[in-house]
C-alpha cells in the first residue's frame, strides 16, 4: 500500500514529467478525466518535493545542532569525528527527525519483510503444535496459540476488525433509536439534551467510560478486554451522526408520502417499512458514511490508549521505541491509515449510491 | 338553479352540513369556511373553482379526512366520515408517488389495503388493468423516478381508481403540467371516469377544465368565511369529446358565466 502513496521512484517520475507538458499545453483539449489525473499526479509530485526539501532541511538543522553540542562539550576533534560519522550515515549518530520519502519507502519494505518473517514463523508454529492441539482439543483443554508479536499487516487487520465491530455497534444502536425518536416528537425532545451533551465528548473520555464499565462487567475473567473496549468506544464515538441523521430523515418525510399512507390507511408497520424508512434511507446512509469516517479517525487514539494491538498501538509503540527507523514507520502508518480511511469512505459512498432511490433522479 | 328538486337523499353521495373550518391564530380564530352546505349526487362529477386561498383545498382535505372538521359534518353515503381512508381516493396535486417503488408497486400498495383477501395474481390483475387504462401498460415496472411528471400523474389516477373508492377527490391534479400534457390527461381521466362513474370532486383553477369535465361547477367566494357563490349546471351529454365541447353553442355561455364570477 505504501508503494501506492509514495510514487517517487525515478522511473515513474520520468513518466510523469513526460505527462506534465501535455497538461499545460493541451489542457483544454484533454478529456476531463485525463486532465484531473494529470493535475493529481502533478500535485503529488509537488507534495513529495516539499516533503523531501523540508526533511533534508530539518535533517541539516538537527545535524548542525548535534555537532555544535559535541563541539561545546567535547572539543573540536570530537566534533569533526561526529561530522564524519553523520556524513557516513552511520546509524549510531543519525539525526532523528522527519524522515525523507525514500526512508519511508524503505521502512514500508522493512515492515512487509517483517510481516513475511512473522507469517512464516506463525505457520511453522502452527504446524509444530497441530498434533498437540488436536490432543488438547480432545481432552477439552485450551489450545496453544501463537503469542509472538503481531506484524504490521496483522495490526492493520486488527484495526479493521475493531472498526467493523464498532461500526456494527453504532449501526445497531443508532438506527433503531433514530427511527423511534424520529417517529415521536416527545421522544425527540426527551433525547435532544442527551444527544447535544454527549455528541461532542472526546473519544478518549468515551474510552475511559467504557473501560470503567467493561472492567466491572468482566471481573474475574482473565480474557483480554482491550479489543472489546476499543470496539465499543469506537461505536459510541461514531454513532452520533447516524443517530441524528436517522431521526431527521424519519421525522422529515415528505408530507405527500405521509398523506398517501394516511389515505391508504396503512398500518403502522407498513407505514414505517414501506414509506418512512425508504424515504429516510438516503439520510441514514449519509449518517452511516460519516460514522465510518469518524470511527476510523477515533480508532487510532482509542487503540493507542486501550493497548489494543492495532494501528494505534503500532504508532504509539514506535514513538515510544525511538529506534532510528521509528519515525519512518510512523509515517508509513500515517499513509496506510489515510489510504484505508479513503477506501472505507469510497465503499460507503458506493453502498449509499446503490441503495438510494435519489440516484435515479440525477 | 342551485337546488335540483329531484334530489332524494338516497341519491346523495356526499352531504356537507353546516361545514365550518377555523384555524386558531393569536388574534382569534381565522374562519376559512362557514356553514357551508353542499350535496353531491352519486355518479356526479363536480368541479370547485375559486380564487387561491378561498378554502377549496381546505374543503377537499376535510373530505379526505386529512384535515380536522371544526364544525358541522360531512356524510358519505349517509355516514359521517372519520379520518382518512381508502373509500375516498385522492389524486394529489403533485403525483406523490413513492419514488423507491415502481408504478405497479405504487398502485399495489393501496390495492392490497382495499382487497386484503385477494390473491397476488388477482391484485396484480387489478393494478395492471388500471395502469393499462391510463396508458402505462408497458411502463408498469418502471420506477416512479424514471417517469415524467405527466406519466407519474397517470399512475396517480390509476392508483386512485384502483382503490374502487366511493368518491374521488382531485386536488388540482393537472395544475403542475404543461397544457399539452394537461389536455392529454384530462382525456385519460374522462375516459376512465366514463367507465367507472365514481362520484368525483375536483378542485381547479382552470375554467375550461371545469367545464370539460364537470356536471356541475361550484364557484366559491373569496375567503375568509368562504361560501358557495354560485353553481353552474353543465348540460353537455356524456361521453364528451374535446372537439364537440369546444364547438357546442353553450360552451361560451358557460365560460362567460364562470369568468364573470371569478372577475367579479
Amino acid at each position: 500500500m505504501s508503494q501506492t502513496t509514495t510514487i517517487p521512484a525515478s522511473a515513474k517520475t520520468a513518466s510523469i514529467k513526460r505527462f506534465l507538458p501535455s497538461t499545460t499545453n493541451l489542457g483544454a483539449k484533454l478529456p476531463g478525466m485525463a486532465r484531473s489525473a494529470g493535475i493529481t499526479l502533478a500535485s503529488m509530485l509537488l507534495f513529495l518535493l516539499i516533503w523531501q526539501l523540508s526533511s533534508s532541511y530539518l535533517y541539516s538543522v538537527e545535524a548542525e545542532s548535534r555537532i555544535d553540542r559535541v563541539l561545546a562539550e567535547q572539543g573540536p576533534e570530537e566534533a569533526e569525528a561526529m561530522r564524519a560519522c553523520i556524513a557516513s550515515g552511520d546509524i549510531s549518530c543519525k539525526p532523528n527527525t522527519l524522515p525523507s520519502p525514500a526512508e519511508v519507502v524503505k521502512a514500508s519494505q522493512l515492515l512487509l519483510a517483517d510481516h513475511r518473517t512473522i507469517s512464516a514463523d506463525k505457520a511453522e508454529f502452527k504446524a509444530k503444535t497441530a498434533g498437540v492441539n488436536a490432543q488438547r482439543k480432545e481432552q477439552g483443554l485450551d489450545l496453544i496459540t501463537y503469542t509472538g508479536r503481531p506484524s504490521f499487516v496483522d495490526q492493520i487487520f486488527t484495526s479493521l476488525k475493531t472498526v467493523a465491530v464498532g461500526f456494527l455497534i453504532a449501526l445497531f444502536i443508532a438506527v433503531p433509536i433514530g427511527v423511534i425518536i424520529g417517529l415521536n416528537e416527545n421522544l425527540r425532545t426527551a433525547f435532544n439534551w442527551f444527544i447535544q451533551v454527549f455528541k461532542p465528548v472526546s473519544p478518549v473520555v468515551w474510552l475511559l467510560l467504557v473501560f470503567m464499565i467493561v472492567k466491572t462487567l468482566t471481573l474475574g475473567s482473565d480474557s483480554d478486554t482491550s479489543f472489546l473496549i476499543s470496539a465499543v468506544s469506537v461505536g459510541l464515538c461514531s454513532m452520533w451522526a447516524t443517530l441524528v441523521n436517522t431521526s431527521v430523515g424519519v421525522s422529515s418525510v415528505n408530507k405527500d408520502y405521509i398523506n398517501v399512507a394516511k389515505v391508504l390507511k396503512l398500518g403502522i408497520g407498513k407505514k414505517i417499512f414501506k414509506v418512512i424508512l425508504p424515504s429516510a434511507i438516503p439520510l441514514i446512509f449519509t449518517g452511516l458514511r460519516i460514522t465510518v469516517s469518524v470511527a476510523w479517525m477515533v480508532l487510532i487514539a482509542i487503540e493507542l490508549l486501550a493497548q489494543s494491538p492495532g494501528l494505534g498501538s503500532f504508532v504509539w509503540e514506535e514513538f515510544q521505541n525511538g529506534a532510528n527507523d521509528s519515525n519512518a514507520k510512523i509515517i508509513v502508518a500515517m499513509f496506510v491509515i489515510g489510504f484505508i480511511g479513503f477506501l472505507l469512505d469510497r465503499v460507503m459512498y458506493y453502498i449509499q449510491q446503490s441503495v438510494s432511490f435519489e440516484k435515479a433522479l440525477s | 338553479m342551485s337546488k335540483n328538486p329531484s334530489k332524494s337523499l338516497r341519491n346523495v353521495s356526499l352531504d356537507m352540513r353546516d361545514l365550518t373550518k377555523t384555524y386558531p391564530t393569536p388574534k382569534g380564530d381565522y374562519v376559512v369556511l362557514e356553514n357551508l352546505q353542499l350535496q353531491i349526487m352519486k355518479e356526479e362529477f363536480v368541479s370547485i373553482i375559486g380564487h387561491s386561498g378561498c378554502g377549496k383545498t381546505t374543503l377537499l382535505t376535510m373530505i379526505a379526512g386529512l384535515n380536522d372538521i371544526s364544525g358541522g359534518e360531512i356524510l358519505l353515503n349517509e355516514f359521517p366520515i372519520a379520518g382518512p381512508g381508502p373509500d375516498r381516493g385522492v389524486i394529489f396535486q403533485s403525483p406523490s408517488l413513492l419514488p423507491w417503488m415502481t408504478a405497479l408497486e405504487n398502485v399495489m400498495l393501496g390495492v392490497k389495503q382495499v382487497f386484503p383477501q385477494a390473491s397476488k395474481k388477482e391484485l396484480k390483475e387489478i393494478c395492471a388493468y388500471y395502469l393499462d387504462k391510463v396508458g402505462l401498460g408497458n411502463a408498469m415496472n418502471k420506477r416512479a423516478t424514471e417517469l415524467s411528471q405527466g406519466m407519474q400523474q397517470r399512475v396517480g389516477i390509476a392508483r386512485a381508481f384502483a382503490l374502487r373508492p366511493k368518491i374521488l377527490l382531485l386536488d388540482e391534479p393537472f395544475g403542475m403540467l404543461d397544457s399539452l400534457t394537461k389536455a392529454e390527461l384530462q382525456d385519460v381521466l374522462l375516459e376512465i371516469w366514463d367507465k367507472e362513474k365514481i362520484t368525483a370532486i375536483q378542485i381547479t383553477h382552470d375554467v375550461d377544465e371545469a367545464i370539460f369535465l364537470a356536471d356541475r361547477v361550484i364557484m366559491m367566494t373569496s375567503g375568509p368565511r368562504a361560501q358557495i357563490g354560485d353553481i353552474l349546471e353543465i348540460g353537455f351529454e356524456r361521453p364528451r369529446t374535446r372537439k364537440e365541447i369546444l364547438n357546442h353553442p353553450d360552451y361560451y355561455g358557460y365560460r362567460k358565466h364562470l369568468i364573470d364570477f371569478l372577475e367579479h
